[in-house]
């Protein structure tokens, strides 16, 4: 009886380690493969512009009428792959509007003729107290080390909180495929668009600044629209804001807008 | 032994049918790879990929994932490979730069393995082949 049960135990324990070494060995192999590679690491790059705030400055005297802005929506539009769609359903990063819509909590309706036909430049405001990024149930939008107010679009559920949110009108909802209205001979290979059921809006050209370059607005703006770190007093933004009377959208909702506008 | 007559044969096809996949796996053909477009360098010359070919058919879904949340979420957008090199964390401007052959490159392999990335959605496919 005991023989037998000695025989048992010692023919299990080897087929077990028999059955497991051939495992383990093959297991072992593979995270080899892996593991004599590994993974690199990741930095920012050289080039990088800094800004712990940024922001932007509009000079909007140099923009007297909607031909003059055609250029910079242009520029910006082009890159990104924003579809030009008709009626309710538009798709806007930057675009434009009269004075009274754009400072819609200011100033009297007696303002000279020319301040108050003349276009104002709209886009996303990317505040540092945004109350999109609070209300977003995924962390899909978010506030990054630099202020910027960025998507992160496969996050995204469309639920829309966000354009609710938004007191600037910043956010675009896409209702059907972008794609569909953009020219395949107009897309830019070097941006994606988006897909059905996303919300986009202006990013300050996160990617560029990231590069060295300045967003796509302020480069086609011809010095008309300035862009840099109100945390550093030797910025351009700081030098203008210092020189001329600036007002900002709605202050008073204590959002604190990043784009000022010298009237 | 009881009704060895049905109890025999239940042990065998239960051995037989528990092993199949087994026997399946020996008699049918080996997995072949698909023949792909070989990435190309701006002018024609055959250039090496961020980390080597072999780790990356295996890893590069996984690879891709982390490019995303480095470059969204930690805000670094410069990938240093296993090999030392830089690049940067760019789906498009990196990648596509050499694999510009979607259906001979991206497809083909997705295809044969039935999955279905929705990077497509937003990303806009190479043509180099068109």
């Amino acid at each position: 009886m005991n023989a037998n049960r000695r025989y048992f135990l010692k023919v299990a324990g080897l087929s077990t380690f028999a059955l497991t070494a051939g495992v383990g060995a093959s297991l072992a192999k593979a995270a080899a493969v892996n593991e004599k590679v590994g993974e690199g690491s990741y930095k920012v790059s050289e080039k990088a512009v800094h800004g712990k705030r940024f922001a932007m400055v509009i000079d909007t005297r140099k923009f007297q009428t909607e031909e003059d802005m055609l250029p910079v929506i242009e520029a910006c539009h082009k890159f990104h792959n924003v579809p030009k769609i008709d009626g309710p359903k538009e798709i806007k990063w930057i675009w434009h509007d009269k004075f009274h819509h754009a400072f819609v909590d200011d100033t009297s309706p007696l303002i000279p003729d020319e301040v108050k036909n003349r276009p104002y430049f709209l886009l996303c405001n990317h505040c540092s107290n945004p109350s999109c990024v609070r209300v977003c149930p995924t962390k899909a939008t978010y506030l990054t080390s630099q202020n910027l107010v960025a998507i992160d679009y496969h996050r995204c559920v469309g639920c829309r909180f966000c354009m609710a949110a938004c007191p600037y009108g910043s956010r675009s909802f896409n209702f059907t495929d972008p794609r569909q209205y953009i020219k395949p001979e107009d897309l830019n290979y070097q941006y994606p668009s988006r897909m059905r059921g996303v919300v986009e809006k202006c990013t300050f050209c996160a990617e560029r600044l990231e590069n060295g370059q300045m967003p796509l607005c302020v480069e086609a703006s011809n010095g008309a629209i300035l862009f840099g770190d109100l945390n550093d007093p030797e910025s351009e933004v700081r030098k203008a804001l210092a020189e001329n009377f600036t007002i900002r959208r709605k202050p008073a909702l204590g959002t604190d807008p990043g784009v000022y506008y010298i009237i | 032994m009881y009704n060895s007559k049905y109890v025999i044969p239940g042990i065998i096809l239960f051995v037989v049918i528990f092993t199949s996949p087994f026997w399946l796996n020996i008699f049918t053909p080996k997995y072949n790879y698909p023949e792909l477009a070989k990435p190309v360098g701006p002018n024609g010359e055959a250039v090496e990929c961020v980390e080597p070919v072999k780790w990356m058919r295996a890893n590069h879904m996984d690879l891709l994932i982390s490019w995303r949340d480095a470059a969204l979420r930690d805000e670094k957008r410069v990938y240093v490979s296993s090999t030392g090199k830089e690049w940067e964390t760019s789906l498009q401007k990196t990648c596509f730069a050499c694999h510009s052959d979607y259906d001979n490159f991206c497809l083909k392999c997705h295809d044969q393995n039935a999955v279905e990335p929705y990077c497509w959605d937003c990303h806009i496919v190479p043509q180099g082949n068109k």
